[in-house]
Formats: structure tokens, sequence, C-alpha cells
């Protein structure tokens, strides 16, 4: 018996010499991507099947590494900026959101009120970028073919968001240490308000489609289900871990940029499997408008600077760069040289729409990074992989990848 | 004239007639079944807000021809690994089969190639036989991929096979004829999807399975298997199984309109409504099936293999069994047995 456990476990299916005559049967062993339409990117996993049950799953990662930790020592805090967002390209702001605020705490600079609110916007709707993707692609991968279709269409209309406040339709590169880089053109407000009220439509047709659709609901309900001591002691976190009935927030327990000026709710899952997982998320999205409907309104109301008024930190406007010999200085610094930070160390994170992003950020008091270690989110989630796929089915598999909203990007750095 | 014109068919030698009733058939069919796709694709895109084929010919409608003859020109690839006969066979059969059953077919009054007596037991036989196809597929490619959907469309068919022929049967007691020609007959005035309501929709969702769409498109299982049994097919072999599909969906909505909605008859029997030629109507009810093959394509997710396993063994066969029971002490009870 004793044998038979370390042939499961190395899962080489030894052939044990035990009763004559008794067969050992090799477990099948795919090779599930990394090119493999569900696997959300790059993802490999090695399973070892027993016939269509997943005995064990093996995630090997490391196929979208392009150093970016690296490169980032090799960079000024400025243009580390885009690194990040192409970290998650998925919801490339809220990415730069944890880099920003990083970065500002070793400077001990807060931006002003108006940048700080278009930053909750744009990380907000980013929220309903990200889950968008994330929710429609999940139903695809248990096999519903409309509702990811529906979403590009919607996500489309966020991206256009992006792309009048920075000219970028995913890397945006707009969250600047010290605020954002511009304010808001004219209109673009009201367009995002109009926006917000027609997304309950949406959503309530996307509802239709899955919600209580029961093909879906039996083939996520009690799948891949995470307890919350297990989703705490694998270090989950955003909607993975609030599925399983934690209801852990950073923009509540540790509110950055005036979160805590803002009324919004945490939705919590109590069945901890893909399902809770999806209700979670549906909900957040929900918040999510919630919140920046008051973004707005608290934008209409804060007039003024979107960045810090410190000529060492942030640049001059271009117009003031034409007139005045010391911001022309100031900006030809700043875009060469880019600012000195002082020496120290700080892990700053943030409840990106995966879960919690971080940045530890070491400064030698150079123009550069000593070190940026990122914690991503995905990378625990996808640890998690092997004990929330045992004993499912390869389509259940498939559903629970899904579930986990991992995107490479972050993963593999 | 019409006279003469037939007198000259009459004269014609048997083999003649025969290869040109075929292709009077089989020609249709295969432009159909481009159409099928065609209709697919637009039927999708509206539903997903997209506008699906549109440059291709007018509106899009030569985009399928574009698609065959793309898929003609590629290059034929046959894994080092695999079974050389058997992989080459397998797509062969499954066409042959799609499109041997249409013999049976009545298109209208006498419009039936081969009017036999057996035809429901000829159509049972030959859709069974499809499955071989796949399963042959599935394990000539020597690819795990393709093995597993070729074990999952083994059980997935034959189960949903059972409850098929357990519908037909209750189908039937009420005709009392094997021949698909007297089927369609006796359901002037009431057709069959009326009184065997339920009967009709586990025949639709066994033919949704039978046919591997979804949501029990598991074979193919493209979010987990990534293709399933034609993973490695390329080119005409992969064409051939494309067409197989289409036209095998094409013939289980054409054996659902025959069974239930009364194949070329019209609605009733009334001025306008029987202007109508039989065969359009039977065109237009296929075509009414194919569009909810469609509809529910774009609107339900996939079943789990255990799931659909389930559905079949522990929901549709006993209930269809019941039925079976039911319909025919009915029958006798109230003294309807057909004579």
């Amino acid at each position: 018996m004793a044998t038979t456990n370390v042939a499961t476990q190395t899962g080489a299916g030894i052939a044990v010499a035990g009763q004559p005559g008794e067969v050992q049967i090799k477990p099948l062993t795919m090779n599930f991507g990394p090119q493999h339409p569900a696997a959300h990117g790059v993802l490999r996993l090695v399973m070892e099947m027993d016939g269509e049950i997943v005995e064990r799953a093996d995630p090997h990662i490391g196929l979208l590494h392009r150093g970016t930790e690296k490169l980032i020592e090799y960079k000024t805090y400025t243009q580390a900026t885009p690194y990040f967002d192409r970290l998650d390209y998925v919801s490339p702001m809220s990415m730069e959101h944890t880099w920003v605020l990083s970065v500002e705490k070793l400077l001990g600079i807060v931006p002003p009120k108006r940048g700080q609110y278009i930053r909750v916007l744009y990380a907000e709707l980013t929220r309903v970028l990200n889950h968008l993707l994330n929710l429609t692609t999940f139903a695809l991968d248990v096999g519903a073919l409309t509702p990811a279709l529906w979403g590009f269409e919607e996500r489309e209309k966020l991206m256009e968001f992006y792309e009048r406040v920075s000219g970028a339709r995913m890397h945006a590169n707009y969250f600047r240490p010290g605020g954002v880089n511009l304010d808001l053109p004219a209109g673009l407000a009201d367009d995002i308000f109009e926006y917000t009220e027609r997304f309950p439509k949406f959503y309530n047709d996307l509802e239709t489609l899955l919600t209580e659709n029961r093909v879906f609901k039996q083939r996520t309900v009690d799948i891949g289900v995470v307890s919350a001591a297990d989703a705490l002691a694998w270090g989950f976190s955003g909607p993975m871990l609030r599925g399983s009935n934690v209801a852990w927030d950073l923009r509540k327990a540790q509110p950055y940029d005036s979160y805590e000026e803002f009324d919004f709710d945490i939705p919590v899952g109590l069945t901890g499997d893909c399902y809770a997982r999806y209700l979670v998320r549906m909900e957040e999205m929900k918040q999510s408008i919630s919140i920046m409907r008051q973004a707005l309104d608290k934008l209409s109301k804060t007039p003024g600077p979107v960045k810090v008024n410190d000529r060492k930190v942030t640049p001059p406007s271009r117009g003031e760069m034409k007139r005045s010999m010391e911001s022309l200085i100031h900006h030809f610094k700043l875009y060469t040289e880019g600012y000195h930070v002082p020496a120290g160390e700080t892990y700053t994170a943030t409840e990106s729409p995966k879960g919690e992003l971080g940045v530890y950020l070491v400064s030698d008091g150079t123009n550069r990074p000593y070190r940026c270690k990122i914690r991503p989110t995905g990378f625990s989630h996808l640890q998690a992989m092997d004990f929330m796929s045992k004993g499912h089915m390869l389509a259940d598999a498939v559903a629970i990848i899904g579930s986990m909203d991992i995107v490479f990007g972050e993963i593999d750095r | 004239m019409f006279e003469n014109v037939a007198q000259l068919w009459d004269q014609l030698p048997l083999i003649i007639r025969i290869v040109a009733s075929i292709l009077v058939i089989t020609v249709p069919l295969l432009i159909g079944m481009a159409m099928l796709t065609y209709f697919e694709r637009k039927v999708m895109a509206a539903m997903q807000l997209r506008q699906g084929p549109a440059l291709v010919g007018p509106w899009g409608l030569l985009q399928a021809f574009a698609d065959g003859l793309k898929l003609l020109g590629k290059e034929v690839i046959i894994p080092a690994g695999a079974n050389r006969v058997v992989f080459v066979a397998a797509p062969m059969l499954t066409f042959l089969l799609a499109l041997v059953a249409w013999a049976v077919i009545p298109f209208g009054k006498g419009l039936v190639l081969a009017d036999i007596n057996v035809g429901v037991l000829y159509l049972f036989a030959i859709s069974s036989l499809g499955v071989y196809g796949i399963i042959m597929a599935g394990w000539a490619s020597n690819s795990k991929y393709a093995f597993l959907g070729g074990l999952r469309a083994a059980a997935q068919m034959v189960s949903y096979e059972v409850s098929i022929g357990l519908v037909i049967i209750t189908v039937l007691l009420c005709v009392g004829s094997l021949n698909l020609s007297k089927i369609v007959e006796a359901q002037k005035g009431l057709w069959f999807f009326i009184p065997l309501f339920p009967m009709f929709i586990i025949f639709f969702i066994s033919a949704l399975a039978e046919t591997n769409r979804a949501p029990f498109d598991l074979p193919e299982g493209e979010s987990e298997l990534s293709g399933g049994f034609n993973v490695e097919y390329s080119s005409m072999a992969f064409a051939l199984f494309f067409l197989g599909e289409y036209i095998n969906m094409i013939l289980m909505s054409g054996m659902t309109s025959i069974l239930f909605l009364g194949g070329w008859l019209p609605p009733l029997d009334i001025a306008p409504l029987n202007w109508i030629p039989g065969p359009l109507w039977f065109i237009l009810k296929i075509c009414f099936c194919l569009f909810c093959f469609i509809w529910v394509r774009a609107t339900l997710p996939r079943y789990r293999y255990d799931q659909l396993m389930r559905l079949g063994w522990k929901v549709f066969l006993p209930f269809s069994l019941i039925w079976v029971v039911l319909t025919a002490g009915v029958l006798v009870y109230f003294d309807l047995l057909p004579k």
C-alpha cells in the first residue's frame, strides 16, 4: 500500500510488484496548453488524469516572462510606469495605481483631491473593464458563446474612455506619481456618467443569460470549492478571497486615494465555489459603477490641479514650459534624469480587480529604483490549481481556471 | 408535354434514373449545407451584436464557398503516429453516412428516392453508425485530446440513441407503419407534436446530442479538448467532418419535421396554405428546426460529461419509457390503435 501511495504521489505510475497479476494503470498525462483556447494566455498545465478525472494539475509558468522587475531597475521612476500597464493588461490603470502610490509614499507626497478622484474613477472603471472580460470569458470556458461578444462590446466603450483621457486604449500610462498626467478633457465626465446610466441594462441582459441559467449553474456550483481557511492560507485576495466568505478589501481595510470618502459594499460569496466567485464579480461591477458615479459627483465639486505642484516631481504644463526658462529646465531634467527618490523602502498594495497587487520598492536615493518586487495576484491563485481541481473533471478544471481570473502578464511579469 | 417528360423518364435505364435522383438530392443538399453555415454565422452574429460574414459576395453569401475552397487548398497533414488507413477512412465514413441517410427522406408526396417500408429503422441504423466515424478519428489520431473526444462521442451518441429509439416507438405506435411517407400521411389533421409534445422536446434535445451540437458538443469541447476528435485533421479531411456534422443537423431537423411537424403537410389544409408546394413546407420546417439548433448554441453553456450522461440515462430514458407505456395504454384503452 505504501508503494502505491508513492506511485500516485510521484504520478509516475510505476507498476507495483504486489499481488501477482495486479496491473497498475498508468495515469493519462495531458499537456494542457500553452497553446490551448482555455489556457487564458500561456498557461501550461501538466495534468494527470484518470479518464476524465483530474488527479493532479501542475501549472507551469514563465512563458511570458519579460524581466519586468529587472528592467524597472534600469529605468527612471517615470519610465517604469508603462511597464505596469503591461503586467495585467486587462486592467492596466489598476496596475499603475499601485506603482504610483508606492513612489508617492517614498517621495512623501500626496496628490491633490481632484487627482485622487480621477484615479478612483479610472480604477473603478478598470475594475468593470476587468470583470467584463473575466466573467464573459469564464462563460466562454464553460461553453456559452454569446456573453463574451456582448462583454467585448461594453469593454470597447470603456476603452474609449481610456483613449479619451490618455490617448491609448490599453496601455494608458495615465497615472503618474503625484497625480495623473492631465485633467479630464471637456465632456468626458458627462459621457462617463451617461455610460453609468446605460450600464444596468447591459448588466441585466448578462444576468438573464448566465446567473439563473441551469446549465451554467450546473457547471459552476460546487466546483473548485475553497474554504475560507484555505483561501487565507494560500494567499488568496480579491474576489477569490471574498468568494470564500472573507470580507477583505484593501479599499476598506487600508483606504488609499480617498476611498474612505466613498460609500460602497464588499460583496462576499458564501460557498467558495466558481459560482460564488462569479456572483462576487457581478456585484463588484455594480458597486464600481456606483463608486464611479460618486467620483464624478465629487469631481464636479472639486476643481483644481490634478497633480502635485512640486516641479521637482511633476513636469510643468507645456504652455508654461514654452514661456519660462526655469520650467524648461525642470521639464528637461524630469524627462532625462528623472527625479531622485529618498532612500527607503515600502510595500504598497492596492485592491486591483484581481486582488491585492503589491509593490515592494527599495530606493537608494538615486533616480532609479534599487529593487522593485511586484507581488502578482494571480500567482497565489494559480498555485492553488492543484488542490482546487483535484477529483474534478477536465471540463471543471477549465471552469476553475476561468473563475481564477489569471492573466499571464502579471503572473510571469 | 409533362406526359412526354414522364414517358421519357420511364424509358431511361434504371441506373441513370437512380443516379439522376441522387444528384437531385445531394447537390441541393450540399449547397444547403453551405448555406446553413452561412445562416448559422449570420444568426449567431445577430444574437451577438455582430455583423457576421459580409464581404465575400453579396451580403457575404459566398463566404461558405470561399471557406470550402480554402480548405480544399490546404495541405493534408497526417500525424506521424496515426493509423493512416483508419485516419483517412474516418472522415469519409462520417460524410458517407450523413449522405446515405437521405435516401429514405420523403420531400413531398411520392418524392422519395427509396420508399422502403422500414424507413425509420434504416434512418436509425445509419445514424447509429455515425458514431464510428468519430470513434475512428479519435482513436486513429493517436492524440490524447482526440482520444478523449472520441470516447466522449461514443458514450454520448449511444446513450441518446436509446431515448431517440423510444421516442420513435411512440410515434410508430400512433402510425402503425415504419414507412416515413405513411408517418407524414398519418399527421393529416393533427401534427404529432401536439399530442406527443414531451416526446417532441426530448427528440429535439436528443437530436442536439446526436449531432454533437451545443450544449452537447463535448466531443469537440472547444474550450476543454480544443477540437476533440478532429483536432489532428486538416484540409479536406476536416471539411468532410464539418460537412458531415452539418448534413446530420439538416437530417435530424428533417426527421423532427417528419416525425412531429407533419413533414410536407401544410399547417392547415385551407386555401392559401395548400397552394405552397409540399417540399417547400418541408424545407421551411427544416429551417425552423435549424434555427432552434443555432439559437440553443448561442444561448447555452456546455454540459459536462457526467451531467450529459445523467440527463440521458436518468431523465430522458425513464421518461420516454413511461411515455411509451402511457401512449400504448391510451391507444389500446380507447381503441385508437391504427388498423
